[in-house]
């Protein structure tokens, strides 16, 4: 009678016995920037979907909820083993106003954050930008998701238009591809590295 | 009330963990890893849920990774998760504290393995 959950986990979506450490990044965008697809291109398991609840009471700024109720928020997220004994996993953090109340307890831990962006609608960015700052502490680098209909503009005015600080990285990355999104996680990772946090040595 | 965000399960979820919402120890994270502790198999009087979350963890996943294959919301499994972590039935895999950051040498490693990618 254990049958169905054997098929839900066939086998090699087990971590390998060797793994002993996860580390995460969230991979924060606008609704439609692309993160899910940046996440399957890397993941080496199918991307998993999770659901959170979380009460919107607090938000009280979306004019059409009543004071206080839930909503359900779906997460999705994948995995790459990177060494042979640590797994970086990838979350896909919804960039909507009513859920970023949720980021500050998903940040705790991680690593950085890439932030996708659109230039077909750059200014959906502004905001979830503004509160990744507001809210967290963590390195992020953004990561501007080359569309077939993408305007061509240089990262120069990209980077002027989202008003970065000049040490925040900005890179191109076509999320379909692996080895573009691999090079949006290194931009990051060795962005994270400049961060006094994470200088201290703990092995 | 707002329905088209709301989705039931077939089992009021709360029910699972008799009406708890917060896990007994405050250190699962999503990315937390956990593994079925084999000598310590469970009674018979487990839930079915139970049995189906100790049966996936027979090799090592994250917490999330649980929640999605069982369908259910990460902060309940967390729950069911930290209860059958004090029972002895699964034990963290991870071997550091959730709350502390990776170091330069971890992110090292990180990087030297996406750069093989």
């Amino acid at each position: 009678m254990d049958s169905a959950s054997s098929d839900r986990t066939a086998s090699g979506q087990h971590l390998a016995p060797t793994v002993a450490r996860s580390v995460k990044v969230l991979v924060v965008g606008a609704f439609g920037v692309g993160k899910t697809t940046l996440i399957g291109s890397v993941s080496e398991i199918e991307p998993l979907r999770t659901e959170e609840r979380i009460t919107t009471a607090s938000v009280g700024i979306d004019p059409g909820q009543p004071n206080k109720d839930t909503t359900t928020v779906a997460m999705d997220f994948g995995r790459i083993t990177v060494t042979e004994d640590i797994a970086l996993y990838l979350f896909g953090t919804p960039g909507q106003r009513r859920f970023w109340d949720l980021w500050s307890g998903l940040a705790d831990g991680a690593v950085g954050a890439p932030v996708m962006v659109d230039t077909r609608h750059l200014e959906d960015s502004f905001e979830v930008l503004d509160q990744l700052e507001l809210r967290t502490k963590i390195p992020f680098a953004v990561v501007v998701n080359q569309f077939p209909d993408s305007p061509a503009y240089p990262l120069e005015r990209v980077r002027a238009a989202l008003d970065l600080l000049p040490e925040t990285p900005i890179v191109e990355c076509d999320a379909r591809d692996r080895q573009s999104a691999v090079l949006t996680l290194i931009t990051l990772v060795e962005h994270a590295m400049t961060f006094p946090v994470f200088q201290k040595v703990n092995a | 009330m707002d329905t088209e965000e709301y989705r039931d399960h077939p089992v009021r979820s709360y029910v699972l963990t008799s009406g708890r919402a917060h896990p007994s120890r405050n250190t699962l994270r999503p990315e937390t890893l956990v593994r079925a502790v084999e000598s310590r198999p469970l009674l018979s009087t487990a839930s079915r849920m139970e049995r189906e979350l100790v049966q996936l963890c027979r090799g090592t996943l994250a917490l999330a990774e649980v929640a999605a294959y069982l369908q259910l919301p990460v902060s309940l499994v967390a729950v069911m998760v930290s209860d059958l972590i004090d029972a002895g039935h699964l034990a963290i895999r991870s071997n550091h504290q959730a709350h502390v950051l990776p170091g330069k040498d971890i992110l090292e490693k990180i990087l030297d393995g996406l750069r093989k990618l």
